[in-house]
């Protein structure tokens, strides 16, 4: 993990994947929760995590840094058990307590001349493991059905043997309120979008771009391949939490008939 | 709502905190002007307010109403007679009011004593005209529901009395609206109430930076890609042409901290941000100031993963040229932000006119090599 500026109240977590991404936001939400750390916005996304409304995010970057110093493990492919990463109801204290593992190594320097990034090689690395789980009924007659099973050169059943067989896991939301960002595909699996967006994509429906899969909560134009469709909520304002995909949930799909 | 002018949302300090959800921030794009409204009308600083943009709008009170415009300077009219910006007036019941096509800037604010009491959602009443959440912009015939002002405003609004006040010390530039009762007297600049707007603006700024430094949801602004087009409203309609010929002159000077994709631009292109001259695009909305000038070049060309942005990213989408985020910001995006503008500095890039030259100041601030 290293750190980036964001401004002055603000600080982006850098990290090496999306593992290390769910551990830091973890780890991030554990030490708001106790107290340690007063933060307005813990945003994860692909490979950052972004701590803004803090006072003084320099300090916040070391004591980070520090903190990820005494986490096992290292780069990537370091190892990945037994981390504080999001264990729940662990105490706030367990984090610092492990002894330090070998630091693993250079940590590959991105070439930068931001001279107030620091880089720390290790970092919790476990997603939370009391994550919720959610099936989504589909119905998979989505337009680029077809295209999708053409691209992972396999038949539209195929498709959707796959992408039922597949425990995602939302990585992050963002585009509209309670679109999450799913991972779980192989990464010979990623498609590209749409070369044109639709207008139009209707809520509730099942796409894939890229390493994700995703569900329009909304209305929305969009350039995702869309495969299905489902009925259920995706983000409602009235519920608490408001979005049915947050930041770690487990989802499965199941198929259904129209 | 007799005539919202080019858009009027309801605004307050937004939705901070679920940025993790795609959840934008969204509230006022000049919030330290709102909150001073509400300070003028003895509202909490957090009650929801009007934002007119660049035309204002025309309103008329079914009850007696303490209310106070900020924000980009604009003539007000209770009745037909003009009163005083930046001060609480009294509107009584029935009589029109009026705020005109501001003189400079492009956002004014209305606060009412008791608040604009729409329900909210997500625990603010704010329009995102991002993301849809808040109630639709506001409309002809719409009405606005007021809050009961809290006990601490009675003084405020017993003030002056209607009768202390005469036509004689404001301009007569209009007769009484036909909405106004003739006996209802004109409207009221509220003197007790909290003087005039300017006084202690700076120190209102301050702090609202540190409220509004928040992070906001991953639509990038220009991404071909799952993108509402046009879900901010733009300035393509308020005349940019004039506003090209009435704001050409002095420049908005905004201070900006490094970025934390500052290393993804090649030096040359750092020295640009921070010497060259841009000015607002009309195409400038809530989401963000767009800015027109030299191109920024990348030195990493690789796609960057969508990340979480800040309120005052200075994004450089595809083609270069940096724009702004505002209040509507997604809460994250896909292309590198080069630098923050402080966010004591964001309230005055969201009233920068399209046409206004902006420079980029990085002097005293610290980051820069």
């Amino acid at each position: 993990m290293r750190t980036r500026p964001a401004g002055p109240h603000a600080v982006l977590l850098e990290c090496a994947d999306a593992a290390e991404v769910a551990g830091w936001h973890a780890e991030l939400r554990r030490r708001r929760d106790s107290g340690a750390l007063a933060a307005t916005e813990l945003v994860p996304a692909a490979r950052t995590v972004l701590v803004d409304g803090v006072a003084d995010p320099a300090a916040l970057a070391e004591i980070l840094i520090r903190a990820a110093d005494s986490f096992p493990g290292g780069t990537t492919g370091g190892s990945p058990g037994g981390l504080p990463g999001g264990t729940a109801g662990s105490s706030p204290g367990a984090a610092t307590s492990r002894s330090a593992g070998p630091a693993g190594g250079a940590g590959g320097t991105i070439g930068d001349r931001c001279t107030e990034a620091v880089e720390s090689p290790a970092g919790p690395r476990v997603p939370p493991v009391a994550a919720a789980h959610v099936e989504l009924d589909c119905v998979y007659d989505g337009p680029d059905l077809a295209d999708v099973a053409e691209l992972w050169g396999t038949s539209v059943d195929g498709v959707i043997a796959r992408h039922t067989g597949t425990e995602f896991r939302v990585a992050f939301c963002g585009f509209s309120p309670g679109f999450g960002y799913l991972t779980g595909l192989p990464a010979e699996l990623a498609v590209p979008r749409r070369d044109s967006p639709r207008p139009r994509v209707p809520a509730g429906a099942v796409g894939l771009a890229g390493e994700y899969s995703g569900v329009y909560p909304s209305p929305s134009p969009g350039g995702w391949r869309l495969i299905g469709r489902t009925d259920r909520v995706l983000f409602d304002p009235d519920a608490s939490p408001p979005a049915l995909l947050t930041p770690g949930t487990r989802v499965t799909f199941r198929a259904v008939r129209g | 709502m007799l005539k919202p002018g080019l858009l009027t949302t309801v605004q307050d300090r937004g939705r901070p905190g679920l940025a993790y959800l795609g959840v934008p921030r969204s509230g006022a794009a000049d919030l330290p002007a709102l909150e001073l409204a509400n300070r003028l009308v003895g509202n909490d600083p957090a009650a929801a307010g009007l934002e007119f943009t660049v035309t204002g709008a025309v309103l008329r009170a079914e009850e007696s109403l303490l209310v106070a415009v900020t924000g980009a300077p604009a003539p007000v009219r209770v009745a037909g007679v003009e009163v005083p910006h930046g001060a609480a007036v009294r509107v009584p019941a029935g009589a029109e009011f009026a705020v005109g096509t501001a003189r400079t800037g492009l956002r004014s604010y209305l606060a009412v004593a008791g608040g604009v009491a729409v329900p909210p959602v997500l625990g603010s009443r704010a329009t995102d005209t991002l993301s849809g959440l808040g109630p639709a912009p506001l409309r002809k015939g719409d009405t606005i529901p007021i809050g009961t002002p809290a006990r601490t405003d009675l003084g405020a609004a017993t003030g002056p009395a209607p009768a202390d006040v005469t036509r004689t010390d404001v301009t007569p530039d209009a007769g009484p609206a036909e909405a106004g009762p003739a006996d209802a007297g004109p409207a009221v600049p509220g003197g007790g109430v909290a003087g005039r707007a300017d006084a202690g603006r700076d120190t209102d700024r301050a702090d609202a930076g540190r409220d509004t430094d928040r992070a906001d949801a991953d639509r990038d602004t220009d991404r071909a890609d799952p993108h509402r087009a046009g879900a901010g409203r733009d300035m393509g309609r308020a005349g940019a042409g004039r506003d090209d010929a009435e704001s050409g002159g002095a420049a908005v000077v905004l201070r900006v901290h490094p970025g934390p994709r500052v290393d993804w631009f090649t030096p040359a292109a750092v020295r640009t941000l921070l010497s060259a001259e841009y000015r607002v695009s009309p195409t400038s909305n809530r989401v963000g100031m767009r800015l027109t000038g030299p191109a920024l070049a990348r030195a990493v060309a690789t796609e960057l993963p969508s990340e979480g942005v800040v309120l005052g990213a200075v994004q450089v989408p595809a083609g270069g040229e940096p724009l702004v985020f505002l209040a509507d910001h997604p809460t994250t995006g896909g292309y590198p932000v080069i630098a923050v503008v402080d966010p004591a500095d964001v309230p005055r890039a969201a009233q920068a006119r399209p046409g206004t030259p902006v420079r980029f100041e990085s002097e005293g601030v610290p980051g820069w090599t």
